[in-house]
């Protein structure tokens, strides 16, 4: 299996937030970027896929479309496992959604024309901060390839004869899908846990070049005017008491809230 | 004119509107008063699929404000499936001319919605909760998992949008039943590539059950460990609820993923959360914000979640919440 999996940059957010000064994005300064829990599983299970339940050997390339310090998130990932890694340099400000679906296919087309084809993009169901919930399903139109949202459990085998097999909770139950490949499939976190990078693994990724290209298109644009972090409500917490003592007024709250008949 | 996604509630074939559909509506008429004209804009409604008694379902919709409801029949719509959906959207919204389409912020209605945005090669603005003019038509977004709100402009036509969910409260007017039409839209192979191949039983005690629970007791670090729940196991217990925990819980591999309550766990609007533990990092405020009463148990009073809760209580969740379980015994022995 040749596997893609696209990962963005993203503010670590911890308890509060703040923007930077042109209300376009968050400041991170303090707070420092990660990989989104989704992507981090996007890349787990491109991993055990590509090791390869046919015994064959396969690849896991990671794809950004991102600042330059976005190499920081790209080593991470070859950490624990991918082969190698692409950034595509671009102001992240100056794209919307549907850009950056853009510049993912040119990158297939271009690293398909090179190397051979892909069987599987994975990304994250939604990005972290912009939560546009739109790039996967772009991205499979400007491929003309299936895609399957949300998916928590990914699998390839024999008996599947070229397809891929999802599955996810929904309200509905637990769906299935199953789609040919080459196919776009968007993870949600839960199905896998994301390994952590052992110290070969690091070592080994620091000798993976990563691989830079320029944007292919010129960008639309978001449509974002500005960002503003809604005011905090004033606290009108009740404190009902310290310690066990507190014990049987959260009993009559819970009487006079109707949950205890 | 505006178009409406409507889901139905729970199982296939209901004959009713999931709650977010209706408040979807609501967003909707808010936004056809705002339009202008002695009567505003009237907004219509897509049902996709079979619906065991469509003609309730338009009595529903015309008291929460809906003109027509067009109904999209045909076997395509047997399962669900994303792209097979957006055609049905997209065939109704050329139908009726409609120059917005709302659906509701859920998993499907982001999906469908994207790709009749990448069909129609228009933007889309998701989980909206506000529209802030209509020239240039302007709303505001969650992004951030809802800590921070951006406004953004929708230029193209349709605008295509969804609206979050629990930002707008269901209100029913006194209106007629809709009128119905039906519509069998074309809908091409490729469309029916990716569906629904199978449904299968919802997993016990999932995130399902999470959120429709009406009580959930939440735990976080302060459990401490794995085995650190019994307290909580034993309160949601006693208030018939069901227990939620924060990411660092599963990710630390303390309980599974399905119990997780924020912006990558389940998003819960029970009328009592009890956050036992947790700090309330944003990442997890993000799933339970909804809730209608927070009293919530903790060692810091000046944590993010105390601050924010209805009601607290200072301490260690390891001797308060075994204090509330006995006295909860002894008062219902």
């Amino acid at each position: 299996m040749r596997i893609l999996v696209c990962i963005k940059r993203v503010p670590d957010v911890g308890s509060a937030v703040t923007l930077t000064d042109d209300a376009h994005a968050v400041d991170a300064r303090h707070v420092g970027y990660t990989v989104a829990a989704h992507e981090q599983c996007a890349v787990e299970i491109a991993t055990r896929l590509a090791d390869g339940a046919d015994g064959q050997s396969g690849s896991v390339t990671l794809l950004t479309v991102g600042p330059d310090e976005a190499v920081e998130q790209l080593r991470h990932l070859l950490g624990v496992g991918a082969h190698a890694a692409t950034l595509v340099q671009v102001d992240p400000k100056a794209l919307g959604p549907a850009d950056i679906a853009k510049e993912i296919a040119a990158v297939v087309a271009a690293h398909e024309a090179e190397h051979g084809a892909y069987d599987l993009v994975l990304l994250g169901n939604d990005a972290a901060d912009s939560g546009d919930f739109q790039v996967g399903v772009r991205l499979a139109y400007a491929l003309g390839w299936p895609v399957v949202n949300g998916a928590a459990h990914v699998e390839t085998s024999a008996d599947l004869a070229g397809r891929v097999r999802t599955t996810h909770e929904s309200p509905h139950g637990t769906e299935t899908y199953e789609l040919p490949l080459p196919a776009v499939v968007t993870v949600l976190e839960g199905g896998v846990e994301p390994r952590y990078p052992t110290l070969k693994g690091r070592m080994a990724a620091k000798k993976i070049a990563i691989e830079t290209r320029t944007p292919a298109h010129e960008p639309q644009g978001s449509g974002r005017l500005r960002m503003h972090v809604p005011p905090p409500a004033p606290s009108t917490v009740e404190v009902l008491g310290e310690g066990p003592e507190a014990a049987p007024a959260v009993v009559d709250l819970l009487e006079k809230l109707g949950v205890l008949r | 004119m505006i178009l409406t996604l409507v889901e139905a509630a729970g199982a296939a074939e209901s004959t009713h509107a999931a709650e977010t559909s209706l408040e979807t509506l609501a967003f909707a008429r808010s936004l056809g008063e705002a339009g202008g004209g002695p009567n505003g804009i009237p907004v219509r409604a897509l049902v996709i699929g079979a619906v065991a008694d469509v003609e309730g379902l338009a009595a529903e919709l015309g008291a929460h404000g809906v003109t027509e409801v067009l109904h999209a029949v045909g076997d395509a719509y047997d399962a669900y499936g994303g792209a097979c959906w957006a055609a049905a959207v997209v065939a109704a919204v050329r139908e009726t001319s409609s120059v917005v389409v709302l659906a509701p912020g859920t998993p499907r209605g982001n999906e469908v919605l994207a790709h009749v945005a990448a069909r129609l090669d228009v933007p889309m603005a998701a989980n909206a909760i506000a529209f802030e003019s209509l020239s240039p038509f302007t709303v505001t977004r969650q992004v951030v998992g809802g800590a921070v709100l951006e406004d953004m402009v929708l230029a193209s036509r349709p605008a295509v949008l969804s609206v979050a969910g629990h930002s707008w409260t269901a209100r029913s007017v006194d209106g007629p039943a809709a009128t119905r039409r039906e519509i069998a839209p074309e809908v091409s192979d490729a469309d029916l590539v990716a569906r629904v191949v199978a449904t299968g039983e919802r997993v016990a005690d999932a995130s399902g059950s999470l959120k429709s629970a009406s009580v959930v007791v939440g735990a976080g670090r302060g459990a401490g460990g794995p085995e650190g729940f019994a307290g909580v196991d034993e309160l949601a217990k006693l208030l018939d609820g069901v227990v939620g925990v924060s990411r660092a819980v599963t990710s630390l591999g303390w309980r599974p993923h399905h119990e997780q309550v924020g912006q990558t766990g389940s998003r819960i609007s029970p009328d009592l959360y009890m956050p036992c533990g947790i700090s309330g990092a944003i990442q997890h405020w993000a799933g339970c914000s909804s809730s209608k009463v927070i009293l919530a148990v903790n060692t810091d009073d000046e944590s993010p979640m105390m601050t924010r809760a209805t009601y607290a209580v200072v301490g260690d969740m390891h001797e308060v919440v075994p204090a509330i379980n006995e006295e909860i015994r002894r008062r219902h022995s």
